[in-house]
């Protein structure tokens, strides 16, 4: 085996635990945590059902954005619908067999790279140009952009450019994925390929450190994901119930 | 125009963003809360040699203990997209009034503290050190946020600066750094049962005066009752409805409203305050103890329902936060929703139809009405999402016969800010809260110009005397503002009343 199929494998077992290490660490944190008072942001659904409604209008459709500022929405929403779809269409370098859908949508897929960077160079552009979003920026917000749009950019020059040998790459992703090491094939070394899992591997060590957390805690913000009943019902936490001794 | 030494902001008919001006505000700092003031809250009088390590320790604390805070200090991705929506940074320019920005104060002091990439990568994250010069920081700009939740509504995951305002007051006061204004207020509450320290006796007096005004007006003894024990319904409102115009029109008001609906009611000398500023200063335990008063009024007194005057803050602890903080109200009658809010029950008896209005009696005045921010962003009115939208627009309509609605984007959710709620009501914070009001009142002032407004109507004892203050500023009259239950009691036709309503006592607010 090459070095660099070693090198990225053993890469590719630390950061996904990383990954799931520290979002599974990070999703405990917010769960353990409690609100100790009713905060939605009225109007505010009164049912359980209600609120799952809120919510998927947030995660799906950027609801709040969309009412705030139209720029940030098209090219936040193109740049977020893009990557989760793109993601779909990476499923098929990880399953075997490969659902039907993953298969079928392929093709249609992989043009959304384009959407992906062009919603990233818009975001990018915003922050730059908007004096008010400059200011808020530290480099990590930039270079957060950045690494994005080089993963976009190496795997769509990867897709459409330069191809590489993708039956090795999930040959080698199975491989990882089942502990089965005895057919690994050697990772391709063509440079694209190489720069996106690279890329890849860094995002996933600094999903849970970063303002990716964004992820989870859309789920978790009490002033979206509560139900506004305090009259109804008594809303209390462990620690505030303590006081009341 | 009153006479100010900072600049007033201009009004524009089409409102733009201003371009970021670092630092305007940043003499902006309302006056620190002496020992004495500290103490009774149970908080250091002053700041302590090992403060730093002491704030940190606090915010520790509080973020084991709120989520809010912990999942909002993590969450924010500078998207930049409440940057535009304060009207602290709005009539400022000033970057740290924008909410992130304002939060950003607060998270790098947790990064740093608090993250692994704060701790070895601070360059990089924007971690800072709490020093000096940042705890400056912190006194001033958390006390330029309202806490009036508008940056929550925009925010993609709901980001409420409020929660971060408040959380940083608390970390503040318990290194000794508190706010005159609020800790002094919250000591009187404990000490004399309201803001503004009026005693029992005092109050037992104005509202004697009340009756005699009432009656002299109308002929019709409508009773202003204190400490009445076995009445059905405790009236608890801001202390301000007692003798502050337009406040004190409100009350009369209610009065109005519950004799005419045959009900029993009564203040309380014990509970003679609705505010509850433990909330500004983010501090729950202040904040129960000053909400366990109203359970022993009420407890003491026998009612059967609690009811709320017209305010802002105090609506939102007591729609939001009663029944957890002094709950539960399970010796009340289940029949009716604890508490109720004035206009909940003002609407319902106009609905019922106990309530003779002659609408007329308004015909000076064009209305229009500034939703508060804490009544409409953080509490409901009604059974439905929204109701604290439409039943103040519907109580407002079924006593006047002229309203308009100021622009979309100002009102409902969207609405802006007085300038002056969040425990910024204080003389020391003239230029922030003349500034702060400057969206409303553009606003405002577009409603006069396009549809001929002559008033403005509130449900909030702080934004009435806000407005109050503010308007002259802009070259708007102070009489404007009104309370929604004086256009109610201008209204109303009390069985058995003179007929002479054409004297009405405010038609000389019409200029
Ligand atoms: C539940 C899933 C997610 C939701 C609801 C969500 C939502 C959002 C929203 C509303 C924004 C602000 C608007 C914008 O700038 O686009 C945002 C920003 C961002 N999101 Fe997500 N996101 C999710 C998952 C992810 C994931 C998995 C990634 C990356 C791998 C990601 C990366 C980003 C980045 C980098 C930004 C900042 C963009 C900028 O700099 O302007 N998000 N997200
Ligand atoms: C371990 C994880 C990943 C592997 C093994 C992987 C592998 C690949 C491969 C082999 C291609 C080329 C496909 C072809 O030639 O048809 C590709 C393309 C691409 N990748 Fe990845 N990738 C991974 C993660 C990601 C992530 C997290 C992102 C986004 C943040 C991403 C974005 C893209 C894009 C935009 C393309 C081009 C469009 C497309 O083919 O769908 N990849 N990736
Ligand atoms: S809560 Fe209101 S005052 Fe505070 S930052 Fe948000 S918009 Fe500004
Ligand atoms: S809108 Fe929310 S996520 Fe965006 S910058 Fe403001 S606080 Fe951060």
């Amino acid at each position: 085996m090459s070095f660099l199929t070693v090198a990225f494998a053993a890469l590719f077992y630390a950061a996904t635990l990383l990954l799931v290490v520290g979002l599974a660490r990070r999703i405990a944190l917010y769960w353990k945590t409690p609100a100790p008072l009713k905060i939605p942001t009225t109007p505010a659904p009164v049912t359980q059902g209600g609120v799952v409604l809120r919510m998927f209008r947030e995660v799906v459709f950027f609801e709040s954005l969309f009412k705030s500022t139209k720029w940030t929405w098209v090219f936040g929403w193109m740049f977020h619908m893009a990557l989760f779809a793109v993601l779909f269409r990476h499923l098929r370098y990880f399953q075997d067999p490969v659902w039907g859908v993953v298969t079928w949508v392929g093709p249609l897929f992989k043009y959304l790279a384009f959407a992906m960077i062009i919603g990233l160079l818009g975001l990018w552009a915003r922050r730059l140009f908007v004096d008010r979003v400059r200011y808020i920026s530290a480099p990590s917000d930039h270079l957060m952009l950045l690494l994005l749009l080089l993963i976009g950019v190496s795997g769509a020059m990867t897709t459409f450019v330069a191809h590489t040998d993708v039956v090795a790459v999930k040959a080698f992703f199975r491989s990882l994925m089942t502990f089965n090491f005895s057919d690994m094939p050697n990772l391709p070394s063509d440079p694209f390929i190489v720069v996106h899992l690279l890329l890849v591997a860094l995002l996933m060590i600094i999903f849970p450190i970063s303002k990716l957390l964004h992820a989870p805690g859309v789920f978790f913000s009490p002033t979206r994901n509560q139900i506004d009943n305090p009259r109804e019902q008594r809303h209390i936490a462990d620690w505030a119930r303590k006081l009341e001794q | 125009m009153a006479k100010a030494d900072f600049e007033i902001p201009q009004l524009q008919e089409f409102p733009e963003v201003p371009a970021v001006v670092p630092g305007t505000m940043a003499h902006s700092q309302p006056y620190i809360a002496k020992p004495d003031f500290q103490e009774p809250l149970g908080f250091p009088g002053e700041l302590p040699d090992d403060w730093h390590d002491k704030a940190i320790e606090a915010m520790g604390d509080l973020l084991g203990k709120y989520r809010s805070l912990q999942v909002y200090l993590d969450s924010c991705v500078k998207c930049g997209a409440c940057t535009d929506k304060c009207h602290y940074y709005l009539g400022t320019s000033d970057p740290k009034n924008m909410p992130v920005g304002r939060q950003d104060l607060l998270r790098k002091v947790y990064r740093r503290h608090f993250t692994f990439a704060g701790k070895y990568f601070p360059k990089l994250v924007g971690a800072e050190d709490l020093t000096k010069e940042v705890l400056d920081d912190w006194y001033s700009y958390f006390h330029q946020c309202s806490q009036c939740r508008r940056c929550s509504v925009f925010c993609p995951y709901g980001i409420d600066t409020a929660e971060i305002s408040m959380a940083a007051r608390e970390i503040m006061d318990r290194i000794g750094v508190g706010q005159k204004y609020c800790n002094e207020i919250i000591g009187k509450v404990y000490k004399i049962g309201n803001n503004l320290g009026l005693p029992e006796a005092a109050l037992a007096d104005t509202l004697e005066g009340l009756e005699e005004d009432v009656e002299e007006d109308t002929g019709v003894a409508v009773k202003y009752p204190l400490d009445v024990k076995g009445a059905d319904i405790l009236l608890v409102t801001p202390s301000a409805d007692f003798f502050a115009e337009p406040h004190v029109d409100g009350l009369i008001g209610y009065g109005k409203v519950f004799h005419e609906a045959g009900v029993s009611w009564t203040l309380s000398s014990k509970a003679s305050e609705a505010a509850n500023f433990g909330m500004f200063i983010g501090s729950y335990e202040n904040m129960r103890r000053v909400s366990l008063r109203i359970r022993e009024a009420a407890l003491e007194l026998g009612v059967k329902r609690i009811i709320f005057g017209e305010c802002g803050h105090a609506w939102r602890v007591a729609y939001s936060f009663l029944n957890t903080l002094a709950g539960p109200f399970d010796f009340l009658d289940p029949n009716y929703p604890v508490p109720q809010h004035i206009l909940e029950f003002t609407w319902g008896e106009m609905q019922k139809g106990t309530l003779n209005i002659d609408k007329s009696a308004n015909d000076h005045m064009v209305v229009t009405f500034h939703d508060s921010c804490n009544v409409a962003r953080a509490s409901r009115m009604g059974s439905e999402p929204g109701g604290q939208f439409k039943i103040p627009r519907n109580v407002i309509k079924a006593v006047c016969n002229s309203f308009v609605d100021m622009a979309p984007d100002t009102i409902h959710e969207k609405t802006f800010c007085c300038g002056g709620g969040g425990g910024l009501l204080t003389d020391d914070l003239m230029e922030l809260r003349v500034k702060g009001a400057k969206p409303r009142m553009e606003a405002l002032k577009n409603v006069i110009e396009e549809h001929g407004v002559t008033n403005m109507a509130a449900i909030c004892a702080i934004c009435k005397s806000q407005f109050t203050k503010v308007l002259p500023y802009y070259g708007m009259d102070m009489d404007m503002i009104v309370s929604v239950h004086q256009l109610v009691s201008n209204a109303i036709v009390l069985t058995g009343q003179n007929s002479d309503d054409d004297d009405d006592e405010s038609a000389d607010d019409d200029d």
